[in-house]
Parts: C-alpha cells; structure tokens; sequence
C-alpha cells in the first residue's frame, strides 16, 4: 500500500493551521505536519498585547488544547527551517535535521518593518509581531524606563502604546501622516481615534519621523531624533511601521519570490507542490480590485488556509474573497469596516454620509456611489451585524434601504444606547428616503435608553 | 493606588479584624436558669442536671466554655449511645442557644459600637474604596493587571481569601457556637426589622446582603458606558436586598411564614419538606399563596421565562447565589476550567445532583402523602444527607470558599439542581442563544477566559456557530470583554437558532459549514 502523501505546512498561524485543520477534515489519510519554531501550539497572535496586559496568560490565547492535534493526527514540530531543498523536496531544519514533503505549504507571516534607521538594532529597539517579540517587550520594560517612543502610526503601533500605557510608561507616538493611520482611515475616524489616544495620556506626534535612534554607553537606546530635529530621551522605542512577509531564508532558492512568495490565485507558487499562503504570500495579480497583492489581516489568513485547503483535496477552485472587511480597536473604541471605505475620494464621484455622536467617540460612515447604492460602512463606538452588511454590500442595497434595516444591523449589547435610530434621523434628514427611522421599543423605553 | 482607595482599604481591613477579633471577646457563664429558659421543656430538667457542674464557673473563652460543654453533653449522650438507649440521647444541639445565653462580653453591651467598627468600617470602606474606581480613565474594559494580581491570579492573598472564606463557611454552618459575639452585634438590627434576635442566619444573611451591595458598587464602577453589565447588577442588588433579605424578616414581623419568594425549588431544596407544608398550611391564606406561588415558578415560571430569556433571567439577575457570585465573585471569574474534561465533569455532577434532588423530594412527598407509613422517619436521614452534603457544604464551603481556586460559579457550574434544570430548558426550547458575528473572531480567547462558567466561547465564536449551551447564565460579559465585537447576547426565533452560516462570511472562493 502506497504511503499516504506528506504535508507539511511552515508555520503555525492562523493561516497554516486553518489549512491543517481544514485539510483533516476533508482527508483522514493524508499525513500533515506543521512547523513552527516560534511556539509548539498555535496561539492567536493578536491576543499578545493581552498577556502583557495581565488580561490573559499566554496559555489563554491557545484556541485548542494541547490533546487536540494529536486527536487531529496533526503532527507538530518545533523547530526552525534553515533552508528548503526544493530538487529533493525536503526541509534542512537549523538543527540539521531534514524531512521530506510530498506537497509544502508555506506559512510564515511576516516580520515587522524596519527602514533603515540608524540604531535600529541597539538593546531596548523593537518591534512586535512573535512570541519572543512580547518576550523581549517584557524583559526590556521590567525597569527604568522613563519614557518609550513608538514609531508608526498603525494597529500595532496604538497597540504597543496600549501595553506601555499598562505599565504606566509614558508613550511619544510618532506618526509620520498628518493623522493617525489616515492612509486607511478617512479624516473624521481618524481625528476620532486621534482624540481617543490623547484622552489616554500618550502623546500623539503627528506628521513627525524617525530619524535617528542613539545609545548610552553600554548599547541601549538612550533617545531618539525626529525629522524635526527634536532629541526625545526614552529607553525604549517601538519599532510599528507595518510589516512585511518573513521570507529571509527562502531568497536565492529556485521558489519565486518578491516582497513576498509569488503565487497565482489558487496559491501555487513557480515550484510544483508548493503553496504560499497568508501574510508571507504576494498574488502575481490582485484578488479583487479593493485588495492588495500581499494581504496581512487574519481573515485573509484563514480564507487562503480554508481554500488551499479545499484546493488540496479537490478540484481546485481559484481565490475570490467576497466583501471585505475588518474589525479592530483603538484603545477603547472598537471599530469595523465592511466593504470598500477608502481613506479619500474624489468629490462628486461617491456620495458620503457619516454621522458622529456628540461622544466624538461613535461615528458611522457609508459610501454610496451615485446611484446611491452602498458601497462600504465604517462603524465607529458600535457593532454592527456581519451577516446583514454582508448581504447589503453583496446584494447593492440602496442607502435607504440599508437605513430601513439598521436596525437589524444593528449588534451591540441589550440596553445600549440606540444609536441606529440617531444614525437614520441623520440619513433622513439628509438623503432623504423611503423608510421610518425605528421606535424604541418598549424595553428601551423602560430602561432609559438614550444617545 | 489613589489616598481614597488607600483609605478605603485601610478601613476595610481594619473592619475586618475587628470582625475577626470579635468572636474572642468576653466571658461564658451558665446558670441553671439560662439553660432551662434556652431548651426544650422536655429537655430542660435533663440539661438542667447535665451542665450542673458548670454552674457559676466562669469561663473565659469560647473555646473553653464550649470544650467544658461538650465535655459534659458528649459523655452524657455517649453513655447512652453505648446502651443503645437511642430514644433517651439528646438529639438537639444546644451549644449555640446556651453559649449566645451565657455570653457576657462588650459586643453584647454595646453592640451598635461593635457594629460600627466591624461591619460598619468594612463596609465604608469598601464602599471608599470601590466609589471612584477607574474616574479618571475613559469608558472600557478593565481587565488590565488581573493575571499580574496576587489576589485574581491564585497567588498568596488569594490563598488567604480562599482560606478565611472556607473557614468562615465552616464555623457558621457547623460550629456556630463560635460566633455569638458576631450574632449579638447583629441583634439590635433584627430586632428592628423582625421583632426576633438574631440567629447566626440573620447575621449570615446581614454580611451576605452588604457584600453584595458594596461589590455591586464595583461592579457598576468597572463596567461603567456597559448598560447591561448595570442593569443586571442593579437587579441582583434589588432582589438580594429587598427578597432574599428584607421581605422574609418583615414577614415573620408579621406573624407571618419566613419566605423568600424568588428561591425556587430544587436550589430550595427544603420547599416540600414536611415541616415546610406544614407551615404553608397552618398559616391560612398568605401560607397557601406561598405553597402554590414556589410551585408555580418550579412549573410555569421557570419553563416561560427561560424559554423567552434564557436562563439569565434567574442566574445572573434575580438569584441569590449568582447575585453574590457576580459582584463579590467578579474578581475570580477567569479562574474557571475551560477544558473539555471540566465540561464533562460539570454535565455528570451537576445533573447527579439534580437527579438527588428531584428523588427526595419525590420520596418526601410520597411519604408525607402515605402519612409516613411509606418510609418513616428515614426521609429525614435523607434530608440531613443532603443538607450536610449539598446545602453547606457544596452551596456554601466550596460554592463561595473555592471563589479565589476555581472562579466564582463553582456551585452554580457543579452543583446548583436548578441550574441544571434551567439549562435542560435553556438548551432544548428556549429563544436565546449568543449569538456570533460571521468572520470577525479573532481568537484572541478574552471570552473564553473571563467566561465564569468555563464555557469555551472562543471555541463557537472562531466557527462562526451560536453559542447555546445549558450553563450559559447569560452574564454578557465575553460579548463586553470582546475587541472585535463579535458575541451578542440575544433572544430570538428558535428557527436557525444553532445556525449554519458558513464558518467565515467573505470567502467567494468555497463555503466551509461549521
């Protein structure tokens, strides 16, 4: 009886073990192993910022329990790949050590950015993205640290100033746009997440550079020089200007690669039985024309994991992701997205509708184009139902009618403030339309619920 | 730590040691009087003759009065137990009633003083310490530092708490003797409500009551901007304060029977006792109301509600246990064990003992029905069986005792016969369930971790699938504590109710179903 064949995933994120686990679900036979020399069990990587915080331990941010790859026939390996033998198809491991593959899934993510900076390798410099990376956070922030400067102005860097924020180290937050994360987010949300981080104490610079990081004497950072000129002294800076795929060890092998590893859209890369997938893959062509050739969102993630996965076992079926979207939260505020919001538009080419509270805390923005059928929503301070955007997105609603049924969009908690009914007086009042902005209703009546 | 939280606990912890100090306060004497006036006519002249020796003597603590007292009742009864005159042993347990008689001590003298510096300081105290919590930080979760904690993290203050609280457990349930300083303190405040002294139940039922409303305070402090989290705590401080606690004290003011009329059979585990109908019946129209008020909410009150609410609408809102479980048990509710193999040990005790529960009660009544021809006097060995083993010591030593090892709902997760009830309700015909937001997971595990009853919510939440599960006792707070907006605590058509939406909303390329 022929073997069953070898798979080997490189990397355990979210990307490669959703392809595991999805690959085992749809074939009992096939052999899977997956490598990660960062952490034997999958953890969600977006979880570190709460282990530092004292919100979890780290055992918390592991989604299965241990017993459950071995029940999965998954096989783990801790180690770290040195090179891949791409002729005789098998990994050369740091150790030495080798193992062969019938088809090689890689899954490495990324690494964080660096630029170039002068002393950006000094003690106290860092970035984060690994576990060692939170290991090393904590180390460098056990003591004396009288200030920090994080540099970048993204989910990761708002969330280091967050971890700082805990241990009550004072944060100068230097982005280099003229508002926070404003390539992606439109000026109003920016300014709102921009007020949140001044509420909590951490003092934004906006439209200000690294340009230089210098030491003390026994090699940590000492303080940092802007583009401005101003000397900032601190002991420890973050390093948070996005992220690029983690593919050191794959240059100067047959495999193709660019920013990333090249892929078409069923995830295949120039080598035959050799997949890309997640953040460390870059598509020859775009996806969908709102999407980038490298993806790093975790949705992504498990979307390339599940279709490869789908892929390996049956005829294989190119990626299409459907309406994007994404989720995140500045500090206290939660956000999400759903559909295409770009950061700016042309005047006259969409019609836009945004409503904030009086809070500047909660806000909501939909683009319609001009037949004024939706396009995408932000939510700011407030959820939103996946289920319904989704649909309203997909099946072109009309501004009214996505009004007509916040309601039903709407996803907060029990008793929380209706800002839904706010948001369709709003729209009304401007657009007009066909529909009734909701009651209350009777238990909201009851309680008191106001905006 | 801000001078008002400083204060705050400073106080506290001065209350609490005089609490603690209390109990070895003064000095024990009996006088044949005393014990006559504080036993039962048909034991009087016999106790009479047994304490004679202790008559005039002074005892200057409670540890030698009641040693010298159970010296004296132990040999006469043992005496007797080794003839096997088994209807001649005294049964009763006189030790409380005589120790509170023969008490002489400041507390008793003075106890609104007492009162003051024990339970007084301790409750402003806590009051100062949890009324101005996180002013100074914008609406949020707080869950910042809890793993880094002494206290919420199993280390050494919570092996303290943990320790204190099952000793405390301990002594009331089955040493209360010890404890009559700390009762005649509460005395005045009984007499107030009830026209009674005080037993060791009221003064249980005073610190319960306080607890919950100066933890409540907290509770409305660390989920201040979440109106669910307030309502809900609101609505434990209410029912806590004014049913378990006010409503049954000013009934017996009344003359009437002692009810709390939102504890629901088989939590009340005594409801169909005989000596319960017995009252019910002797106590004429307000008695019968009760009778038929306690098995209309077993019948129709808990199928309705948790059929339209979930079981919530009990566990995290109007019951006792969860009210304590909620605000004071907040602190310790990441430590409850969210692996599979607690889940399977949760669904076989927590139903053993709801079965228990459910074939006494059946036994009790088939035997009061048969004028105890059926099985005599042994539904009382039963009674006591359960009593000792599921009303004190589950519901009480570990239910509270285990807050700081095992997380706060360890009774209502392992042991409460009503929540298992609720939650056969809750997971086969009801309209709630949590529901979870297509593709926004991101595993992060902050639900599964602060879920108090070790549910994995993470686990569904990741799959895209609703969360119906028996146990949920719907407290919202991983919807509250989750980044991404993805869980929400809802009532709905039971069609789709465990729902079949793909796994990740998004992905054109395939549909992967939970």
């Amino acid at each position: 009886m022929p073997q069953s064949p070898h798979v080997v995933i490189i990397g355990n994120g979210i990307s490669g073990v959703t392809c595991a686990r999805n690959l085992r679900k749809m074939d009992s036979s096939v052999r899977i192993t997956v490598i990660s020399g960062e952490s034997k069990y999958f953890f969600s990587r977006t979880a570190l910022m709460y282990v530092f915080m004292g919100h979890m331990k780290f055992e918390h941010t592991q989604p299965y329990e241990n017993h459950f790859w071995d029940k999965s026939r998954i096989a783990l390996k801790e180690a770290w790949v040195e090179t891949v033998d791409f002729a005789k198809k098998s990994l050369v491991f740091k150790s030495g050590e080798t193992l062969p593959y019938d088809t090689l899934v890689i899954a490495t993510g990324s690494k964080p950015n660096k630029f170039g900076w002068p002393g950006q390798e000094l003690i106290g410099v860092q970035g984060l993205y690994s576990k060692q990376d939170l290991e090393l956070m904590e180390e460098n922030t056990q003591s004396g640290i009288q200030r920090a400067v994080i540099v970048g102005g993204g989910l990761i860097g708002i969330e280091m100033a967050e971890m700082l924020a805990y241990k009550k180290i004072p944060v100068t937050f230097l982005v280099r746009e003229c508002g926070f994360w404003n390539n992606i987010l439109p000026k109003e949300e920016s300014e709102l997440v921009g007020r949140h981080i001044l509420e909590h104490h951490i003092d934004l610079r906006l439209e200000c550079e690294l340009k230089e990081i210098l030491s003390d004497s026994s090699g940590r950072v000492s303080e940092v020089i802007t583009s401005k000129g101003e000397k900032i002294d601190c002991q420890f800076v973050g390093l948070t200007a996005g992220v690029t795929p983690n593919i050191e060890f794959l240059k100067n092998t047959d495999l193709e690669v660019d920013r990333g590893v090249k892929v078409d859209e069923y995830f295949r890369t120039n080598v035959p039985d050799v997949y890309a997938i997640g953040d460390c893959a870059e598509f020859d062509k775009v996806p969908a024309p709102d999407r980038r050739p490298i993806e790093q969102v975790w949705y992504t993630g498990r979307m390339h994991g599940e279709t490869l996965a789908h892929n390996l076992c049956h005829e294989p079926v190119p990626y299409r992701p459907g309406v994007w979207f994404n989720s995140a939260k500045f500090l206290d505020i939660e956000y999400q997205t759903y559909g295409t919001v770009p950061a700016t538009w042309e005047v006259g080419q969409l019609k836009n509708f945004y409503w904030e509270h009086s809070s500047g805390k909660v806000s909501f923005r939909m683009l319609m184009d001009l037949e004024g059928k939706v396009l995408g929503v932000n939510n700011f301070g407030f959820r939103l139902r996946h289920e319904v955007m989704d649909r309203a997105i997909r099946e072109k609603w009309s501004g009214g009618k996505v009004m007509d049924r916040l309601n039903h969009a709407n996803f907060d908690p029990e008793f929380f403030a209706p800002y839904y009914i706010s948001i369709q007086e709003a729209f009304k009042a401007e657009f007009g339309g066909n529909f009734h902005p909701s009651k209350k209703t009777f238990i909201q009546k009851l309680f008191g619920a106001k905006v | 730590m801000t001078w008002i939280e400083k204060i705050g606990l400073g106080l506290f912890l001065v209350g609490l040691t005089t609490f603690l100090v209390i109990p070895f306060l003064g000095t024990y004497s009996l006088s044949e009087e005393l014990v006559k006036a504080n036993t039962k006519a048909i034991h009087q002249d016999k106790m009479a003759e047994i304490l004679a020796p202790m008559y005039g003597q002074e005892y200057s603590s409670n540890f030698t009065f009641l040693s010298a007292f159970g010296e004296k009742f132990d040999a006469y009864n043992d005496d007797l137990k080794s003839q096997q005159l088994w209807d001649e042993v005294i049964w009763d347990d006189y030790s409380f009633a005589l120790a509170k008689a023969g008490l002489k001590s400041p507390v008793r003298d003075s106890p609104w003083l007492f009162f003051a510096l024990a339970i007084g300081l301790a409750v402003l105290g806590g009051f100062l310490y949890n009324f101005r919590q996180h002013a100074d930080e914008p609406e949020g979760i707080k869950n910042n530092g809890i793993f880094h904690s002494k206290l919420k993290n199993r280390g050494w203050i919570g092996m303290i708490t943990g320790f204190f609280l099952i000793l405390f457990y301990v002594v009331l349930y089955w040493f209360p003797a010890y404890l009559v300083n700390l009762v005649w303190m509460v005395n005045p405040i009984s007499e107030m409500i009830s026209g009674n002294p005080a037993s060791q139940w009221f003064l249980y039922g005073l610190i319960y009551t306080l607890a919950i409303i100066v933890m409540g305070i907290r509770m409305f402090r660390k989920y201040r901007g979440n109106k669910y989290q307030q309502l809900r705590t609101a609505s434990v401080m209410f029912f806590q304060t004014a049913f378990a606690f006010l409503i049954p004290e000013v009934l017996v003011l009344l003359n009437q029977p002692y009810f709390d009329f939102k504890n629901i059979w088989p939590l009340d585990y005594d409801f169909f006792y005989d000596y319960q109908i017995a009252t019910f019946l002797s106590s004429g129209g307000v008695g019968m109301f009760m009778l038929i008020w306690g098995i209309l909410l077993i019948i129709i009150g808990v199928p309705v509600f948790t059929y339209f609410f979930g079981k919530r609408w009990y566990c995290s809102w109007v019951c006792g246990c969860g009210g304590l479980a909620e605000t004071v048990g907040d602190p310790f509710r990441q430590l409850s064990d969210k692996s599979v193999k607690a889940w399977k040990y949760e669904r076989w005790i927590v139903h053993s003992v709801l079965v228990l529960a459910v074939v006494m009660t059946g036994v009790t009544i088939a035997n009061y029905f048969s004028g105890f021809s059926f099985l005599g006097n042994v539904t009382n060995q039963l009674h006591s069986f359960y009593g000792f083993a599921i009303g004190s010591a589950f519901a009480g030593v570990v239910g509270t005792g285990f807050y700081p090892f095992m997380g706060n709902r360890v009774w209502c997760r392992f042991g409460c016969p009503l929540a298992a009830y609720l939650g056969i309700v809750q997971r086969f015909k009801s309209r709630f369930r949590i529901t979870t937001n297509g593709g926004q997971c991101i595993s992060c595990g902050n639900c599964s971790t602060y879920c108090e009853m070790g549910i994995d919510v993470r686990w569904y939440a990741q799959r895209g699938q609703n969360i119906v599960r028996s146990s949920c006792v719907g407290c919202g707070v991983c919807s509250a504590v989750c980044p991404r907006g993805v869980l929400k605590l809802e009532n709905g058509p039971e069609e789709n109710r465990i729902n079949d939406l793909p796994i990740i909303i998004g992905n054109d390329s395939i549909k992967i179903h939970a």
